[in-house]
């Protein structure tokens, strides 16, 4: 499920990646055994396969992209991911991702514990909602509408959006230990005052350890 | 679905054995031959055969038809032919009539070429195993070493499946659809009233049916009005038939008043004059058998532990009968042992019998997958 238009980067071998995709790579280690939910047409892992031999599988529940994931090589699986991760053993995985698909998801809560449940690891990425452009279309009385949401209200599959702060805290809360977070504005890293200046939000997580 | 897509006139072939088949019972059987048909050439390294397994009351005559005239045409035929899904342009593909069958093969309602009279209740009871050993002896018999892919649906899934444990060097893809591990208790507790449709026939003469010329239609009949039931989604059944009656009026009677009545009963006479009744217990029984992963104290992933082929499962969100949680779980146990697998499950109204409807997304799904296939 893809939900915002990307800039893309030129990598070495002339092929262009997102660049939410390229970091994401860089927390996935070779040959690594990893689950993409929600995996669209299946991008990311193509990409993970070429870059870092990956043994991947996809989760899609779209009809469209479902076919172009399997057109593109990728082992997809046409699944509901409200209704969790039942068919995967525990800890079969050394990475789950939910790339910009938690804010779209109900069950937002039960995913992150089923991801975490599957993988050894697992990574969120989402649109911050406290990106400044979306707090400056609330103060002038409107619903943020940007290229990370480009979304009317009305015709929104967003549900559950959040910010940084929120996610933050939501990890403290479930006993989640962040390995490392990043934050990206069109691409680029944003260090400073990141609940403010950056719009899209990705997380390396795994289960604290008690 | 254009005519001239068509694999055209067809005909049956028979292959005879002479070295005898141990059957999963234990029983032998000394000789045996098998109906089947081709469609598409063998290319030279013979590495394009694709084998496509029929369900409980299907057969060797997957596409085309015998003569200009035939009514109907194979039962998989929009599936198969030039330019179809599964392309005979590009595949050699095989239908067999599987062993226990009544379409050629042996079965009850052949001559026993040991006693010069039908096998009738004397032909052994036959499971998936069994059917797969006979299919790998007629992949012998065509000089086809490795198979591109086993296709089947339903029962013919469960033998894509066994195709995959029994000779993983012999298969490179299995494509299982609409389809299950095992049969659940409801499922097999079907088989079971339509076998007692059959056997408390009183023409059924103990399967011997055949020396007292009769037949148990009644039996028969019932068993596969029964089938149909399960086969198709109450959606199905509301929209096609609803509340209907034939003629418009109620009439106090028990003979065909709503259109349903007509519809099953159309359904059970077609079926009786046609198929055999030892043979349909039979078949009701390899389901009911099947169950790879009883030797394995029912671990699915560790049956499949030796499979090598890649897989493609697809179900249906309206088949109750072999519900998409069943194919999921075949799912799992290929996961679970990391093996290549794709999964759809194909939003459709028919119920199980939509595995054989040329729904556009599900033809996609198999186009695309049986074009990435390398010969």
């Amino acid at each position: 499920m893809s939900l915002m238009n990307h800039p893309t980067t030129t990598m070495k071998d002339n092929t262009t990646i997102r660049p939410d995709f390229a970091l994401i790579s860089q927390w996935v280690k070779p040959q690594a055994k990893v689950l993409d939910l929600g995996c669209g047409d299946g991008e990311l892992l193509t990409h993970l396969h070429r870059q870092h031999d990956i043994r991947g599988y996809g989760v899609e529940k779209d009809d469209k992209n479902w076919l172009t994931a399997m057109e593109n090589g990728v082992d997809v699986l046409q699944m509901d991911l409200e209704s969790g991760l039942s068919g995967f053993e525990d800890q079969s995985f050394d990475t789950v991702i939910l790339s910009q698909t938690l804010q779209a998801m109900h069950n937002t809560e039960g995913i992150v514990k089923e991801m975490l449940r599957v993988g050894r690891e697992a990574i969120v990425t989402f649109p911050n909602f406290g990106y400044w452009r979306n707090r400056t279309q609330i103060l002038f009385g409107q619903m943020p509408v940007s290229k990370t949401l480009p979304y009317e209200w009305y015709n929104t599959p967003n549900v559950h959006l959040c910010t940084i702060h929120d996610f933050d805290a939501f990890c403290q809360n479930h006993d989640i230990e962040i390995i490392e977070r990043k934050v990206i504005t069109e691409g680029n890293m944003v260090n400073f005052m990141p609940n403010l200046l950056g719009n899209l939000a990705m997380y390396r997580l795994h289960k604290k350890q008690i | 679905m254009s005519e001239n897509n068509s694999v055209g006139l067809v005909a049956p072939l028979s292959a005879h054995f002479d070295v005898p088949l141990t059957l999963k019972s234990g029983e032998v059987l000394p000789q045996f031959h098998l109906t089947y048909e081709t469609y598409g050439e063998l290319n030279a390294d013979k590495s394009n055969a694709v084998l496509v397994c029929h369900a409980l009351s299907g057969n060797h005559h997957v596409a085309g038809k015998y003569k200009e005239t035939d009514k109907s045409a194979g039962w998989w035929d929009n599936l198969v032919g030039p330019g179809r899904p599964l392309d005979t342009n590009k595949f050699f593909v095989i239908g067999v009539n599987n062993l226990g069958g009544c379409h050629g093969s042996s079965g009850p309602s052949n001559t026993n070429p040991a006693t010069d009279r039908p096998y009738s209740a004397t032909f052994p009871v036959v499971t998936v195993e069994d059917w797969v050993n006979s299919q790998a002896r007629l992949m012998d018999y065509l000089g086809i070493e490795q198979l591109a892919a086993v296709i089947g649906g339903s029962l013919g899934g469960m033998q894509a499946l066994q195709w995959s444990i029994a000779f993983p060097d012999r298969i490179r893809h299995a494509l299982v659809i609409a389809s299950a591990p095992n049969l659940t208790a409801q499922n097999m507790a079907f088989n079971e009233v339509a076998r007692q449709a059959i056997i408390t026939d009183p023409e059924f003469h103990g399967g011997d049916y055949y020396n007292h010329g009769v037949v148990p239609r009644r039996g028969l009949r019932i068993a596969r009005m029964l089938g149909h039931i399960t086969y198709l989604s109450d959606d199905v059944m509301g929209a096609k038939f609803g509340r209907k009656l034939r003629d418009g009026t109620i009439k106090y009677s028990f003979d065909v008043e709503f259109e349903m009545e007509s519809y099953l009963r159309y359904q059970g006479d077609k079926f009786a004059g046609e198929f055999d009744a030892n043979t349909y217990l039979r078949m009701t029984r390899a389901l009911d058998y099947f169950d790879p992963a009883l030797p394995h104290g029912g671990n699915l992933s560790a049956a499949l532990a030796n499979v090598k082929s890649k897989f493609l499962v697809v179900s249906f969100t309206s088949d109750w009968r072999f519900s998409p949680a069943r194919s999921k779980e075949i799912v799992k146990a290929l996961l679970d042992n990391e093996i290549s697998v794709r999964y759809a499950e194909v939003t459709a109204a028919h119920g199980h019998d939509a595995f054989l409807m040329p729904d556009p997304h599900y033809h996609a799904i198999m186009r695309s997958y049986l074009a990435k296939i390398k010969v």
